[in-house]
């Protein structure tokens, strides 16, 4: 157990390094901490399940330093991620914007969730409600308490 | 009787969705550059590094911007095709010669053919970035006045050029 532990802290040490790792900057800690925080927002979009703080391609450097020169322009976070998202598409950010073509990426999945509630609590109330529908004939009451053992018959007395 | 269609419905439609997203391609992100003005750049040519070159020296006709590197392998393999259509005098190319070294360029076109009308450096991938790029080479058809009309991501092939790009070219040329 122990050593599995030390295992597990060793494989996560580099993500946790990593996490926090961004190109050596000029930037004082403040604007350096924005621009992390942007590059955690965008897509690298030549590995594409990475964020561009993670990647080490080379657009994702470059774009990196694009953003650090943009907040030395003096340049807000709106306007940055805007002047990703006029070159390189919605696709750039990590968090798609909730737009008329994204509704069902948004959506879908609550959507699903109340559908498949829905149709759950029907079913559970059909079968209640099929149940209680009838009550047991004699003959059905009978069995059962045969089965239950609490009937009188020829076989309890064995 | 429902009880049994429905779930074979549902699975039709998960497969329905599957079949169609199998045939997408992940690396065809949708440039919104497609129908908006070309980004303007003025950079050094690449084979007179002391002149400039700007995008307003190509107004007034249908050109193509193709992004290119001598460290790009795909680059050679759409290489032929833009000789081609150089030769043929189809439209006017220009090169974006994209985080290359001078030499290396200029030793890879003596090497496979120029096909470029002139190339110019953009040594930081700064008008690259202008521009969206993201995979080399790309190839963007400039209409007229200056709009970009359309956007090909990776080598263009015969198929693409002959139904998309030429078509394009001759109709913007008619405008």
């Amino acid at each position: 157990m122990k050593r599995f532990l030390l295992v597990l802290m060793l494989a996560a040490g580099p993500a946790l390094v990593a996490a926090n790792q961004a190109a050596p900057t000029d930037l004082d800690p403040v604007a350096n901490k924005r621009a992390v925080e942007l590059s955690q927002q965008l897509r690298c979009l030549v590995c594409q399940n990475q964020t561009i703080a993670d990647s080490h391609a080379e657009l994702a450097v470059d774009l990196k330093n694009q953003i650090n020169e943009q907040i030395r322009a003096g340049r807000s976070d709106r306007e940055i991620i805007d002047f990703m998202v006029q070159r390189y598409g919605d696709f750039v950010l990590y968090k798609p914007p909730f737009k008329a073509e994204t509704v069902l990426l948004w959506v879908g999945p609550v959507a699903l969730l109340v559908l498949g509630m829905g149709a759950y609590f029907l079913q559970l109330r059909r079968r209640r409600t099929r149940i209680d529908e009838r009550p047991l004939s004699e003959a059905e009451r009978l069995e059962a308490d045969r089965l239950l053992g609490l009937g009188k018959t020829e076989d309890s007395s064995k | 009787m429902w009880r049994y269609l429905a779930p074979l419905a549902a699975f039709l439609v998960l497969a329905g969705f599957l079949y169609v997203g199998l045939g997408l391609n992940p690396r065809e992100v949708p440039s919104p550059l497609v129908d908006k003005p070309a980004p303007a750049f003025e950079l050094a040519k690449l084979a007179q590094p002391d002149q400039t070159f700007s995008r307003d020296d190509m107004k007034g006709k249908v050109w193509m911007l193709n992004v290119w590197a001598s460290w790009c392998t795909a680059c050679r393999e759409e290489h032929p095709l833009l000789v081609d259509i150089a030769r043929q005098g189809t439209v006017p190319i220009v090169g974006l010669n994209y985080k290359d070294k001078p030499e290396a360029a200029k030793q890879w076109l003596a090497q496979w053919g120029d096909p470029y009308k002139l190339s110019v450096q953009d040594p930081v991938g700064r008008t690259g970035i202008e521009y969206g790029v993201y995979g080399v080479p790309e190839t963007f058809v400039i209409d007229k006045n200056g709009v970009i009309r359309f956007k090909q991501i990776g080598p263009i092939t015969p198929k693409v050029w002959q139904e998309k790009m030429l078509p394009l070219i001759r109709q913007l040329e008619q405008a």
